[in-house]
């Protein structure tokens, strides 16, 4: 249980919170590490609250949910109202400040990451691999390469371009901020 | 295979692929629909067929229909599908048809919580239809079991002529894991049993010498009856009690004879064990973190995961339970398969750990039950 690393994606319905855990995920595969990645979302197809966990562990996993983050990313102020007091006290909270204007504590990392990937892409929906750069590079819980190799197999074909570049600005962000 | 990113109803998918599936009729319903999308999109690259029903109790009638055809055949539902499928699992209960039938367990009754896991159907496997009858039930903790246990609903299917259900949940069937699936040509298969005699001394349901006669697929010259009336050993509908009997101590006694390689479980811990934790499905995983801790704690604790669920591990449970004084039984329901450990171990012993809203059952919950705190 030492080495496990518990992630939560949070946001809203759309914004592509379940592809970044799978990104992420498969990203910890090619890494060689054991992963365990889960959803919750509601009935709606779009809008409502969406949330992807990851479990990332050299050992094998069990417990296949968060009991309490080690990294929570929220790209809308319902999931930072929700989720963020369910933390570790070492931790690493990203906010994306676009859609979170209230923290509840001055320890968190916030980024304007979906105009980030709006400036990088012309596309705000490419935001969720915008952040994944952001908390790649923050963190290191998994290589650029794996995760660069994990976009090319995931993303919709004809998109991979557009999304490396969403990443890329992720991680320049990290670079930036650290 | 090298290890790859899948989900639990994927790893189901292709595990019925491995196992030689080569027909799917079904109607789409979460959590269960990525079971149909990859059979949809697999069973066409290996000349199978894929049909989508217009409702689940055509799905169950087709897939018997395509198994008495000779195929290997699935269907893959949820709580409602499989409460509109019970009749026609009687029907093949009766028939004695191997077939099998996922249930991607999600919370009910009725419409429920459709993307909420659950575990409460546990009962519904069993005595959803009918009538007395064996049945075979099987629920896997991982995505890598997905896949096995899919392998091994198949393979019993076709050894023991019955029905086989798949007792995934939510949690197991939309998760993702690494998993190192095994190249499929090595995947042992049971094939349907082939027959010696001639088309008319053929009969489809003799007694005698063996438990489970040949199923042989309509076409091939051998003419038969099916129903689900009682029937004598050539398939027609019998009303002599002694015939019925006849077919009923068969039924069980096939499905008894082969206990030993149809009682799946993982059992650690249990000769030094104070403590006894039992549990299935995804709230395997919630107790046996929650057991990992207990240990730390300096508690002996055993731990019997249970993979095959019905029929009930019987004398497993009894023998794991034999010197405990605590059996903790946790299960996302009001208590269903508690219902039988408390059969076999007797009421005091047993603590159940229960969740029925949606909320797969956290370590915490089940160490406090360990711990003589609930």
């Amino acid at each position: 249980m030492a080495s496990r690393i518990e992630i939560r994606l949070a946001g809203t319905g759309g914004q592509g919170m379940i592809l970044a855990g799978i990104l992420l995920a498969d990203a910890a595969v090619r890494d060689g590490k054991e992963v365990v990645q889960s959803q919750s979302y509601g009935p709606e197809a779009r809008g409502g609250a969406s949330r992807a966990e990851v479990i990332i562990s050299d050992a094998e996993i069990d417990y296949p949910k968060v009991i309490s983050a080690d990294v929570l990313l929220c790209m809308s102020q319902e999931a930072c109202d929700r989720y963020a007091d369910q933390m570790k006290e070492r931790r690493l909270l990203i906010l994306d400040s676009n859609h979170v204007s209230r923290a509840p504590t001055t320890e968190a990392i916030r980024v304007p990451i979906t105009q980030l990937a709006q400036d990088a892409t012309g596309r705000e929906i490419t935001a969720n691999v915008t952040a994944l750069g952001l908390l790649a590079g923050l963190t290191g819980i998994v290589s650029r390469p794996s995760l660069e190799a994990a976009v090319r197999s995931h993303v919709p074909k004809g998109t991979e371009g557009v999304n490396l570049k969403a990443l890329a600005a992720g991680f320049e962000e990290a670079g930036r901020v650290k | 295979m090298s290890p790859m990113l899948m989900q639990g109803d994927e790893a189901c998918a292709e595990g019925a692929i491995a196992a030689g599936c080569r027909f799917f009729a079904g109607y789409p319903i979460t959590p269960a629909t990525e079971v149909a999308e990859v059979m949809a999109r697999r069973l066409p690259q290996v000349d199978g067929f894929f049909i989508q029903m217009e409702d689940e109790i055509a799905s169950m009638a087709a897939i018997i229909g395509a198994a008495v055809g000779g195929a290997k055949s699935m269907t893959a539902t949820s709580g409602p599908g499989l409460s509109l499928m019970q009749e026609n699992i009687g029907y093949a209960a009766m028939a004695e048809i191997p077939c099998v039938v996922v249930d991607v367990q999600r919370l009910g009754p009725s419409t429920g919580r459709p993307t909420s896991p659950a575990q409460g159907d546990v009962m519904q496997a069993q005595w959803g239809t009918h009538g007395d009858h064996p049945i075979i039930a099987l629920a896997p903790s991982s995505v890598k079991e997905s896949f096995d246990l899919t392998v091994a609903a198949f393979n019993f299917a076709e050894k023991y002529r019955t029905p086989v259900i798949l007792l995934m949940d939510e949690v197991i069937g939309h998760m993702r894991e690494k998993v190192e699936l095994p190249d499929y040509a090595t995947v042992e298969r049971v094939e349907r049993a082939q027959t010696l005699v001639p088309p008319e001394w053929y009969k489809p349901y003799e007694n005698y010498p063996v438990d489970v006669p040949p199923l042989i697929p309509f076409g091939e010259g051998y003419r038969y009856h099916i129903t689900g009336l009682h029937h004598d050993e050539r398939g027609y509908p019998t009303e002599r009690a002694d015939e019925v009997n006849l077919w009923l101590d068969r039924v069980f006694r096939k499905i008894r004879r082969g206990l030993s390689e149809i009682l799946l479980y993982d059992a650690d811990g249990i000769d030094a064990a104070e403590t006894l934790v039992v549990a299935y499905g995804s709230t395997a995983r919630s107790a046996h973190y929650a057991v990992e801790l207990a240990r730390k704690r300096g508690r002996r604790v055993g731990f019997l995961k249970l993979k095959t669920l019905w029929p009930f591990p019987e004398e497993v449970v009894d023998k794991a339970a034999e010197r405990i004084h605590r059996v903790v039984v946790p299960e996302m329901n009001m208590g269903q398969m508690a219902l039988e450990v408390e059969r076999v171990v007797g009421r005091r012993k047993v603590r159940r750990v229960n969740r029925a809203d949606g909320q797969l059952i956290k370590p915490d919950e089940i160490l406090a039950a360990i711990e003589g705190m609930r």
